[in-house]
């Protein structure tokens, strides 16, 4: 991703990112290319279930959480990944993820 | 009621795409899902727009209903087999449902919407033209549908089981992270519910999980097998998977769906609420 522009996430209308902890990025390939379709889970700091969502035809996946730790992991057919997210206060969290 | 009564796999539904009497329905959080493609021939069924009335908070009635299916093509006496994302939730919603006004043959796609693409399935974007049918619907079954008083009246006296995650059970979230947190209802969850996450009873695949393990995670919760269930989440969506694995995997018998769940309890006034954990 370098030198490209900070990747933010498309939010539906009326989203207060002082009150919204949005956990959000892009699942690529080894490669960089996007993968659309990954199924991406944000797991609570005790490792349960909180959320699923799809990727887009962009590859991207968005959260709305709350401070504290998560893990998120994403399955496709292709590949999966599973990484830890730290976010301190709310606001918006980049957390992208890279198929293994 | 054995597991094959209530779930086909993902082998048996491509199999099965054109079997004669067999309608497969896809029901979605997320309704644009199906244009992107779906299950070669499934129809489609908008939980909010179709099964919801949509002035009161309330569920489409008898004659509606009736209405509706009869247009999608769907005759009384079909095998309709439902499917969709977010792990089936929705699909068991649907079931409950169907099941609610009294369709007999009824199961969902082991994994739905996840698993067959996990295993790179056909999709299609072909709308089938289903022809008009003569559906006939009965009388709502209340024996599987919990109303709030009967909620307030279970507190302390029957298996309450909140399926949301632990999370939204400790008031820390009120909606499941994939939606926005703000929200008008109170954080916490009814006192004396159990907390089991309907994602216990699902593999990561969104299959279920197997009998005795389904067992074995509702005996270590400290569920009741002598008393009756009521089982909640935030709208009735993730409860009527549990549902599903109690009532039709396990045969529960007194197995309740509260489908105004935490959005209508938590706005209660002067209900009482616990929060924390």
């Amino acid at each position: 991703m370098c030198g490209a522009p900070a990747q933010t996430p498309t939010l539906p209308p009326g989203i207060d990112l002082s009150k919204e902890t949005v956990i959000y990025g892009v699942v690529t390939d080894q490669d960089g290319a996007p993968v659309p379709s990954a199924y991406v889970r944000l797991l609570d700091s005790s490792g349960d279930f909180t959320a699923e969502v799809v990727t887009s035809a962009t590859g991207d996946f968005r959260f709305f959480a709350a401070p504290g730790t998560w893990t998120l992991s994403v399955l496709h057919r292709t590949g999966a990944a599973r990484k830890a997210v730290h976010a301190l206060e709310a606001g918006l969290v980049e957390a992208p993820l890279i198929l293994e | 009621m054995s597991r094959a009564d209530v779930l086909v796999s993902a082998d048996w539904a491509e199999q099965n795409l054109n079997a004669p009497g067999v309608v497969f329905v896809e029901v979605d959080e997320d309704t644009t899902a199906y244009d992107g493609g779906h299950l070669p021939g499934a129809v489609k069924l908008d939980w909010k727009t179709e099964l919801q009335d949509q002035v009161r908070r309330d569920f489409v009635n008898k004659e509606q209903f009736e209405a509706l299916l009869s247009s999608k093509g769907i005759g009384s006496d079909d095998t309709v087999i439902l499917y969709g994302g977010n792990n089936n939730w929705f699909a068991a919603y649907a079931y409950w449902y169907f099941k609610l006004y009294g369709h007999q043959n009824v199961k969902l796609l082991d994994g739905g919407r996840k698993k067959w693409e996990l295993d790179g399935r056909e999709l299609s974007k072909d709308v089938p033209e289903r022809p008009q049918t003569q559906y006939t619907a009965k009388d709502q079954d209340t024996s599987i549908r919990a109303f709030r008083d009967e909620v307030l009246d279970a507190i302390g006296q029957k298996n309450l089981i909140d399926v949301r995650s632990p999370d939204e059970f400790a008031g820390r979230l009120l909606a499941p992270a994939h939606l926005p947190q703000e929200q008008s209802q109170r954080g916490g969850h009814i006192p004396t519910a159990l907390n089991v996450p309907w994602s216990k009873a699902a593999n990561e695949d969104g299959t279920f999980k197997s009998d005795e393990d389904l067992r074995k995670l509702y005996a270590e919760a400290g569920l009741d097998e002598g008393r009756d269930t009521i089982a909640y989440c935030r709208i009735g969506e993730r409860s009527s998977h549990t549902w599903f694995a109690l009532h039709e995997l396990l045969g529960h018998p007194h197995v309740k769906n509260y489908d105004g769940s935490w959005t209508e309890y938590g706005s209660l006034v002067g209900v009482p609420i616990e929060k924390d954990v």
